[in-house]
């Protein structure tokens, strides 16, 4: 990892969200710092939290219901993204940080044109006149490799299929040059090889532009391809952070082994047993445990877990070390 | 898209030649002769009088010069209950003033209802969108008859009697720009009053859907200011439930409201309408549903065409 300054530095973030039933914390005390040209994956189980921290990032939640911790610092570039007013935090959307979103069949606007939907980040970032927008436009068509995008950027979303218009979203994540890219599933919804497709261009397009990517994912075959660390997230806290490779030859917290675990392996599908599932359900935010939040699911489980919440701490002293909130993590061998 | 357009207009032709069948025969189920005679009438004056009105000819014959008179533009048959004056006069004088009550009203209801369907949509579930539908369901909650009854008492006589000199008209018409605000002001607030509530509280369904649509995302993420998600973004969107509901209602803007026009004495296509179904007025009635099940065949073919130039994913074929 470079040990330049990191590009964003989150510190301590909570999310908090008014509901019908009380306020629920669907982040609690998330840290992590992002460097230039990196791409972090995100990953865990629907309602982790994955979403609600990135979203938190860009604050595209919706801000009556939702408050922040007191002490919850998202720094970028010296500024803390949650104290900035929303014409502020407009400037800065599309601009120096964009996203894109899990389904391209809905993210996109029907009734406008995709250039139209281009240029309108333009619009808003830049002092580009109409004609010059338009250049722009089919640059970046070009860019994420849109056949013939001079007669594509007048069609709209319907005219093309599922990848095509992630390719669509992603040219309007980027056509600002933002500093860092929030890729919320970019790949789910579409099929295998567009997926590796679009995996592949978002790679490229980091190399050219030096973009920092979050990626956030439910599947870890995505984040072994893409990712350069990885921040693994269950019940709304970070339960472990280590580079890719060691994430997946050495998982330090027992989710994230069961995570691997239920993963199929090439080769060995058909002669192996079922699948490893890992047994019951993530705890529901209104009622957490008072201990660590896997506890009851987890192998591992001793007496002091069930009482005491384990804190996220390095293992070793490298600057880049993984981190693990466990009280037992695994070892080299496990 | 003229082919569609002709092609939709055939497809209608045994729909309207059908209304028109249909209303004849049901008409005919009355009697509209006794009435028109006097009390010492005898069987040759009845005789005579279905012979004048074309009764006696066999009922193919009578669609007949029914259709002819339609589709030649032709409406020069004479009232039976004003003799002398055709139907196409009475269409002339009628349709101008229900249009000078039913226009303006449906464009400040549709107008203020789509804003503050937005503004209720954009802060659903908090105070000021909960008081938007409280005050909606209120007001479709009140009969027409009320808000009639109340506005002539209140904002036209009482209104009368503490300034003084008359502000709005209770009942009666004269045409004229100038006389528009005294004799129209009034009945069209009403009227805006009592469909503000559907309305709103059907825009405002609509509109939630589209804020909940991952587009909306998609354009905050692009750093769009919220003026631009809501009129451009949404209401583009919106636009075909939006269309289908005011298209719907143009056809009726020519029959007008038949209970303003008759409690505030305006002469409109209702009230002219409603005096031509009690006196049995066949011509009339004829000439007016022609007109209207035209207009709203033509509504309906507008809406589809009006459906493609808002929505790029429907094309005509």
């Amino acid at each position: 990892m470079p040990d330049e300054q990191p590009i964003l530095k989150v510190r301590d973030l909570c999310t908090r969200f008014k509901t019908g039933r009380g306020i629920v914390t669907a982040v609690d005390g998330v840290s992590f710092e992002l460097y230039s040209g990196e791409t972090l994956g995100v990953v865990g189980e629907s309602g982790c939290g994955k979403t609600v921290t990135n979203k938190s990032i860009i604050r595209l939640l919706p801000e009556h219901v939702t408050r922040y911790g007191e002490g919850s610092v998202v720094d970028y570039r010296g500024t803390n993204l949650l104290e900035l007013k929303e014409h502020q935090m407009r400037a800065i959307r599309g601009n120096e940080i964009g996203m894109i979103f899990q389904e391209p069949m809905t993210a996109l606007n029907p009734v406008f044109t995709i250039g139209w939907q281009i240029e309108e980040a333009l619009q808003y970032h830049t002092d580009l006149s109409p004609s010059q927008r338009r250049t722009r436009a089919i640059e970046m068509l070009r860019l994420v490799e849109m056949p013939n995008p001079e007669k594509r950027i007048d069609e709209y979303p319907h005219q093309l299929s599922g990848g095509m218009r992630q390719r669509v979203v992603i040219a309007i994540a980027l056509c600002c040059e933002p500093e860092i890219l929030i890729a919320d599933e970019p790949t789910t919804a579409l099929d295998v090889t567009i997926q590796s497709q679009i995996l592949r261009l978002m790679e490229g397009l980091k190399q050219k532009t030096g973009t920092a990517i979050i990626l956030i994912t439910h599947d870890l075959g995505v984040v072994a391809q893409a990712c350069d660390r990885v921040i693994v997230m269950y019940a709304g806290q970070i339960v472990e952070m280590a580079p890719v490779r060691q994430l997946f030859h050495n998982p330090k917290h027992p989710y994230t082994k069961a995570l691997l675990d239920s993963m199929p392996k090439p080769g060995r599908a058909g002669h192996q047993k079922r699948l490893p599932a890992i047994e019951g359900t993530v705890p529901s935010l209104f009622n957490l445990p008072k201990g660590c939040r896997f506890a009851e699911r987890c192998g591992h489980r001793q007496n002091n877990c069930e009482t005491a919440l384990p804190d996220l701490i390095a293992i070793g002293n490298e600057p880049h070390s993984s981190k693990v909130r466990c009280f037992y993590p695994l070892g080299e061998t496990a | 898209m003229w082919a569609f357009i002709i092609r939709k207009l055939v497809y209608n032709i045994p729909v309207y030649l059908a209304i028109i069948f249909l209303l004849m025969v049901l008409l005919r189920q009355r009697d509209p002769v006794t009435g028109k005679l006097g009390k010492n009438a005898t069987q040759e004056d009845y005789i005579s009088k279905r012979k004048e009105f074309g009764l006696d000819q066999p009922i193919y014959l009578q669609y007949g010069v029914l259709l002819k008179s339609i589709f030649t533009f032709d409406f020069s048959q004479e009232s039976w209950n004003e003799p002398g004056v055709t139907v196409g006069e009475k269409l002339r004088t009628a349709v101008p003033r229900s249009l000078a009550l039913t226009v303006p009203a449906l464009g400040i209801t549709t107008v203020i209802s789509i804003f503050v369907a937005m503004l209720s949509a954009f802060y659903r579930g908090r105070w000021i969108d909960r008081l938007l539908v409280f005050c909606a369901v209120l007001g479709m909650s009140v009969s027409f008859l009320v808000y009639i009854i109340f506005g002539q008492y209140f904002g036209a006589y009482k209104l009368q009697q503490w300034l003084g000199t008359p502000v709005f008209s209770i009942h009666g018409y004269e045409s004229g720009l100038l006389n528009w605000p005294f004799f129209m002001l009034l009945p069209v607030l009403i009227s805006v009053i009592v469909s503000m509530g559907y309305d709103t509280r059907f825009y405002r369904a609509v509109m939630v859907e589209e804020t909940q649509a991952d587009y909306i995302t998609t354009a905050r993420a692009k750093g769009a200011p919220q003026s631009k998600v809501m009129f451009v973004h949404m209401l583009r969107n919106a636009m075909i439930p939006i269309v289908t509901r005011v298209m719907i209602t143009l056809p009726f803007l020519v029959t007008g409201s038949i209970l303003l026009e008759e409690f505030f004495g305006i002469p409109g296509m209702g009230y002219v309408l409603l005096s031509a179904i009690r006196n049995d007025d066949f011509p009339v009635v004829e000439g007016f549903t022609a007109v209207f099940a035209g207009l709203f065949i033509m509504s309906i073919i507008a809406t589809d065409i009006l459906y493609a130039v808002f929505d790029p994913r429907v094309r005509l074929q």
